[in-house]
């Protein structure tokens, strides 16, 4: 009696879990906004310089400005321009040379050590040949920006190839799949969740190359902003480029892991199921 | 008709895993082969399969030599070897390539109706059970129609009652389309429920110890005091392979096959 009962009844926790992130996503505002309105009152207060720490009002208002100005636009989309360019030459190296390494011992022997030799020079260091060769305009930036998308996406993408557990390589032998049918259908999935994370950090480093690109010589984009913020002295103008990277960058983040997440689902991990 | 001629296999360690094996396997017969491990059973099966290159001798189907992996012969490893980022179906299809898309899924909706997992097509493996899991790997295995199904070891992971089930699951599928199998196990109860002839592999290296055709009539029943005889024997005969290996010495020469 009492088991039957125990056994029919409802299972509770069920329906709880999808009401509760309707909130949540609130509770990682708290902190900025409270930093916001406590630096805004600090500089109305008269406790800091306004001129160099310009308050949260003030950078709005600039940002509103060069938008209403519609500076603002041809300055993000400059810099989104390149920033996308060269992540998908970066990813597509990376992906292509990646996959031939990790898949093939013989590619691996020619390529990862001389690779490896180019990737412990830091990348900015390319900054003065590229210009040489490429000139100061697109080119080059583009090419800034890809070399530092490159790496990691070939790093991450090789090692995860390499990796694959060897057991399910063997099913796709029985089943008699051709060396790309095994790329494709084993070792590419396989290696997909660590190749996701790999292409978030490369548009990372895409975001933070595009600023030097742009340090080196431009007329529009979010990185001359900087410049002419600095140039002119004024504050307002870098921190409103600065809060246009962070939304920028977080928005392509959070772009590139939705477009992952359907790719993924069939992941077990601690965090990825609900 | 299967058959190994003289198969040996010397690992690059060095390691003789096999030597001088003979065996033929007729067409729609299950034959069992049993042995502690190290005894060269998986290397057996991987030779068979395609997967491994003999160093001497060589395996025939029907007539022809096995060298590569064949779509008429079927492999079912110790786990069930699931991709885990295809569904079910997609699992079950894997190897279903060349047909074109409206065939495939017939075909593996099929094969799943047989093994019980219809419901479960659309499901991702990692929320199947161990046992569910199996039955999948089977269905893989199955849906290309195999004439000649290997098992290596399928059922040792689960718990005692899911063997059972699938050990009489197993045999319901056999008669559908009656594969040759070849089952590797280490359960003696389990080789003399399923299989027509039984070889007893002795290590060190592998070689074949015994072979026996306990000609038990089907539906075979676990309790049957045939079964228990025929089980004190191998049992016996499976004592004998131990203690060869520890004295590192035949006792006994191996029984005619
Ligand atoms: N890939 C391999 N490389 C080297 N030695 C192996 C390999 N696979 C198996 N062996 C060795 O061959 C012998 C037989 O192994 P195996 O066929 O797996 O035996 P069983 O399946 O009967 O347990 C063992 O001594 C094992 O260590
Ligand atoms: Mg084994």
């Amino acid at each position: 009696m009492a088991l039957t009962e125990r056994i029919a009844a409802p299972l509770p926790a069920t329906a709880a879990p999808s009401s509760r992130p309707s909130w949540r996503w609130a509770l990682g505002l708290v902190v900025p906004v409270a930093l916001a309105l406590g630096w805004e009152a600090a500089v109305a207060l008269g406790w800091v310089n306004g001129r160099l720490l310009p308050p949260p009002s003030r950078v709005l208002a600039t940002l509103w400005g060069l938008a209403l100005s519609g500076e603002l636009i041809v300055h993000v989309l400059a810099t989104l321009w390149r920033v996308a360019l060269g992540f998908v030459f970066g990813v597509v190296a990376g992906t292509v040379l990646g996959a031939l390494t990790g898949y093939a011992p013989l590619a691996r022997a020619m390529l990862d050590p001389m690779v490896q030799a180019l990737r412990s020079i830091p990348s900015i260091a390319w900054v003065p040949l590229f210009i040489l060769w490429f000139g100061i305009f697109e080119t080059s930036k583009v090419t800034l920006i890809a070399t530092g998308v490159f790496f990691p996406i070939y790093l991450a993408l090789s090692d995860a190839i390499l990796s694959v557990d060897r057991k399910l390589v063997e099913v796709g032998r029985i089943h008699r799949l051709s060396g790309p049918e095994l790329v494709w259908r084993i070792l590419l999935p396989a290696a997909l969740p660590s190749y996701v994370t790999a292409l978030r950090a490369g548009l990372g480093l895409g975001w933070m190359f595009v600023v030097a690109a742009e340090f080196m010589g431009a007329s529009e984009g979010l990185g001359y902003l900087l410049v002419d913020g600095q140039m002119t002295g004024a504050a307002p103008v870098i921190m409103a480029s600065i809060l246009c990277f962070a939304v920028l960058g977080k928005v392509t983040d959070r772009l590139l892991g939705a477009l992952a997440t359907p790719f993924l689902r069939w992941q077990d991990g601690f965090g990825t199921r609900r | 008709m299967l058959s190994v001629q003289d198969l040996s296999k010397r690992y690059p360690t060095g390691t003789l895993a096999l030597t001088g094996m003979d065996l033929t396997v007729e067409a729609g017969e299950i034959l069992a082969i049993v042995g502690g491990s190290g005894c060269g059973k998986s290397t057996l099966l991987r030779l068979v399969a395609g997967l491994e290159t003999p160093t001497t001798g060589s395996v025939v189907l029907d007539g022809t030599p096995v060298r590569a992996p064949r779509a008429e012969i079927g492999l079912v490893f110790q786990e069930p070897r699931l991709l885990p980022w295809l569904t079910v179906r997609q699992n079950v299809g894997f190897g279903l390539r060349e047909l074109p898309e409206a065939e495939r899924r017939r075909r593996v909706d099929e094969v799943l109706a047989r093994v019980g997992l219809a419901d479960f097509a659309d499901a991702w493996p990692r929320d199947l059970s161990g046992g569910m899991a199996q039955r999948v790997a089977l269905a893989r295995a199955l849906v290309a129609r195999p004439r000649v199904l290997l098992l290596d070891e399928p059922f040792s992971a689960l718990d005692a009652l899911t063997r059972y089930d699938l050990q009489d699951h197993l045999l319901q599928l056999w008669e559908y389309d009656r594969p040759t199998m070849v089952l590797v196990t280490h359960d003696i109860e389990e080789a003399l429920v399923l299989a027509d002839r039984i070889i007893v592999l002795q290590p060190r290296p592998g070689r074949i110890q015994a072979a026996f055709a306990p000609g038990l009539s089907r539906p075979r029943d676990r309790t049957d005091p045939a079964l228990e005889a025929w089980k004190r024997r191998l049992l016996g005969e499976l004592d004998l392979s131990f203690k060869s290996r520890r004295t590192g010495e035949e006792q006994f020469p191996a029984a005619a096959i």
